[in-house]
């Protein structure tokens, strides 16, 4: 299966005044066409940073980048790490799209919904006025918001937060891309919309045939959705693998921690909630070994002194399922097995 | 539990908050009136826990503050621990401010950043003018030991903190005066999954040990299924169900609580794919310009001309209490 998405060993660092931010640490990723890739991470995993990077919408001035990200735009392969400018432009919008978190702060207040999605239409077809209205309808139609043609002339005030979505949803998609990064594209809407917006998005993947990458820190979402999950802590992958896999099967200690810290719905006996100690590293001094041992609950379990010493290699039996623990995994089926939903 | 033949800690008679809004334009004035909470009823029990949950807009952080008069309500009662405490001032309501606490859902806004941890945690005892025993730094430290902080951190600022550190500083402030009862309004919504995790066990410590009576909103159902003994639904501004927590989740009377249990997603893939979910139909109706008759009749499956002419009352259906002309 030809993949259209290829990130290879992607570095990501930048300046501030406390110093530099290792935001990303050595990450690979594919996505191939019409699947869902989710990636799970708390704030400052570096998820986030992932994503602009890939849209090429990171700061080219500060931010320094290393590795591949391999993007296919029909015959040809295109790296977006080294690409120039122009390059990486004319992919944004027509090859690779994204949706952000907000809304509200996406859309330009002052403009009307059709002019903006308009827009993103005309950025590739130059002068295509006529075809470009027919389109913005046809999108807002298809993204289920009701009389298209009237909503396309008013502002994004006078839509609700789930119809605002819609409508970044249309913007998105207005090139038919190929790739559809979708920023925590439910996090500000109530579940009730979110049930709405996420069954959308499947069924214009089938229609388009699109691969989502889905940033998100929801696991009940990534449940939802998501065909192979990679889940990142500090910069780094720590486990990679099909849905099942990482929600039945976990192998990395983090992962086990997260799925066991999600309240469940459950009737008659409420326990108490599982949580991982401490807090989250600072990306500025990592420690040298496993970013997560000093929140681990099993660095008993690893040969001594192996966890502070360096960071395990993301390693599996499985080619397909492979996580980052200096714990041999044999043993640690048997260590994590409470934690599958099975 | 709290013993069922005594008086409530609080009760809610009827209470309703109207917010009048004025859209000055250019060329027309508009005035309205957003219903944020529109006659609610609720007793809540000493020891108890309540969990408030519905969407955002549905008046639970409104009903939360009026709860504590931090908002005057429009009408209706409250009653706290026998007294009416509706019409009382500023200055009557000084005293009970230091049984009535509240924990914000923002960490990051809550907490004055210029002024030391130290300092937000012992303003309850300077407002109030009480002096703890062993002197106010050495409780504000037993305090923030009791919160999971560490108490030589005394000094630092705000910023210093991660958001479920503030969190803790916030629930340290909260308890500094042994309260009776705490609104936490949404104070795990703004943290990560496994910080959410140490923060609901530290509230549920907390009512365990100090016997403190929460009402605990939220939007989130399983962290409220998971801390409260009694759960009240909202939509837009009224209550449509309250019933015992497994009661409430096992089996949910009104369509509106059966839509938002079936809207969760939950960490479980093979039953995420298998599973039927009620997807309601549009958005939450303006509460400036709410639907006649059932408030829920909008977006309801089962709604009849009955629904949309006659508001329902909340009524008892089993062992829950339901507004809905045709609980399941």
């Amino acid at each position: 299966m030809a993949n259209i998405l290829d990130i290879e060993n992607l570095r990501v660092t930048f300046p501030t005044d406390d110093g530099e931010v290792h935001a990303v640490d050595n990450l690979s990723l594919s996505l191939s066409a019409g699947e869902t890739v989710a990636i799970v991470g708390e704030s400052g995993s570096g998820k986030t940073v992932t994503s602009l990077s890939v849209m090429g919408l990171h700061n080219p001035n500060s931010t320094s980048l290393s590795g591949h990200i391999k993007v296919r735009d029909g015959e040809k392969i295109v790296d977006v790490v080294s690409a120039s400018r122009e390059e990486v432009r004319s992919l944004r919008g027509r090859v690779v799209s994204m949706i952000f978190q907000d809304p509200m702060s996406s859309l330009h207040p002052y403009y009307k919904i059709g002019n903006q999605l308009g827009e993103a239409y005309l950025v590739h077809n130059k002068g295509k006025k006529a075809e470009a209205k027919k389109r913005v309808v046809e999108m807002l139609d298809l993204v289920g918001i009701p009389e298209p043609a009237k909503r396309a002339g008013e502002f994004p005030h006078q839509f609700s937060g789930g119809m605002r979505q819609r409508v970044m949803i249309a913007m998105a998609l207005m090139n038919t891309p190929k790739i559809l990064i979708a920023d925590e594209p439910t996090t500000a809407l109530d579940v009730t919309v979110q049930a709405q917006i996420l069954t959308l998005l499947k069924d214009l993947q089938k229609e388009f045939h699109m691969g989502i990458l889905l940033i998100t820190h929801d696991l009940g979402v990534v449940a939802q959705v998501a065909d192979r999950v990679s889940v990142m802590y500090a910069g780094n992958i720590v486990e990679r693998g099909s849905a099942d896999d990482i929600f039945y099967r976990p192998m990395a200690p983090y992962t086990v921690g997260l799925l066991n810290s999600v309240p469940k719905i459950t009737i008659g006996k409420r326990e108490r909630l599982p949580s991982i100690q401490g807090q989250p590293p600072s990306l500025i001094n990592l420690p040298s070994g496993c970013a997560f041992a000093p929140r681990c609950d099993y660095k008993a379990s690893a040969p001594a002194g192996a966890c502070d010493a360096s960071l395990p290699l993301l390693t599996g039996l499985n080619e397909n399922h492979v996580s980052r623990c200096h714990i041999a995994e044999a043993n640690r089926a048997t260590l994590f097995a409470h934690a599958g939903r099975e | 539990m709290a013993d069922l033949n005594s008086q409530p800690l609080l009760s809610i008679q009827n209470l309703t908050k109207h917010f009048q809004v004025n859209k000055s334009g250019f060329f027309n004035n508009t005035k309205g009136t957003v219903k944020a909470v529109d006659g609610i009823s609720l007793d809540i029990s000493e020891g108890e826990t309540v969990g408030i949950v519905g969407e955002s807009g549905c008046g639970k952080t409104t009903a939360g503050r009026t709860f504590l008069k931090l908002i005057d309500p429009s009408s209706g009662k409250l009653i706290y621990k026998g007294q009416d405490i509706t019409g009382f001032n500023t200055k009557q309501m000084r005293p009970l401010r230091a049984e009535m606490q509240i924990i914000f859902q923002d960490p990051y806004s809550a907490l004055n950043p210029r002024q030391t941890v130290g300092k937000i945690i012992s303003a309850p005892f300077e407002i109030q003018g009480v002096e703890p025993t062993g002197g106010v730094k050495a409780e504000v430290q037993r305090l923030m030991e009791r919160v999971g902080l560490n108490p030589e951190h005394f000094n630092r600022y705000p910023h210093e903190f991660s958001g479920g550190q503030r969190q803790r500083i916030g629930i340290a402030r909260a308890i500094a005066l042994k309260p009776k009862f705490i609104v936490a309004d949404e104070p795990v919504s703004a943290l990560d999954v496994s910080i959410q995790a140490q923060v609901i066990n530290l509230l549920e410590d907390l009512k365990r040990e100090d016997g403190i009576t929460i009402a605990f909103i939220a939007h989130d159902l399983s962290v409220v299924q998971h801390i409260s003994d009694r759960v009240v639904v909202m939509y837009l501004g009224k209550i449509m169900e309250v019933a015992a927590t497994d009661d409430l989740y096992g089996s949910p009377r009104h369509p509106y609580t059966k839509a938002l249990l079936s809207a969760v997603p939950q960490a479980n893939p093979r039953v995420e794919r298998t599973r039927e979910r009620i997807i309601l139909s549009g958005d939450l109706p303006s509460p400036m310009n709410p639907p006649s008759g059932c408030v829920f009749s909008t977006r309801c499956w089962k709604a009849t001309d009955k629904c949309r002419t006659e508001a329902p009352e909340l009524l008892q259906v089993g062992g829950s209490k339901v507004a809905c002309h045709f609980p399941e």
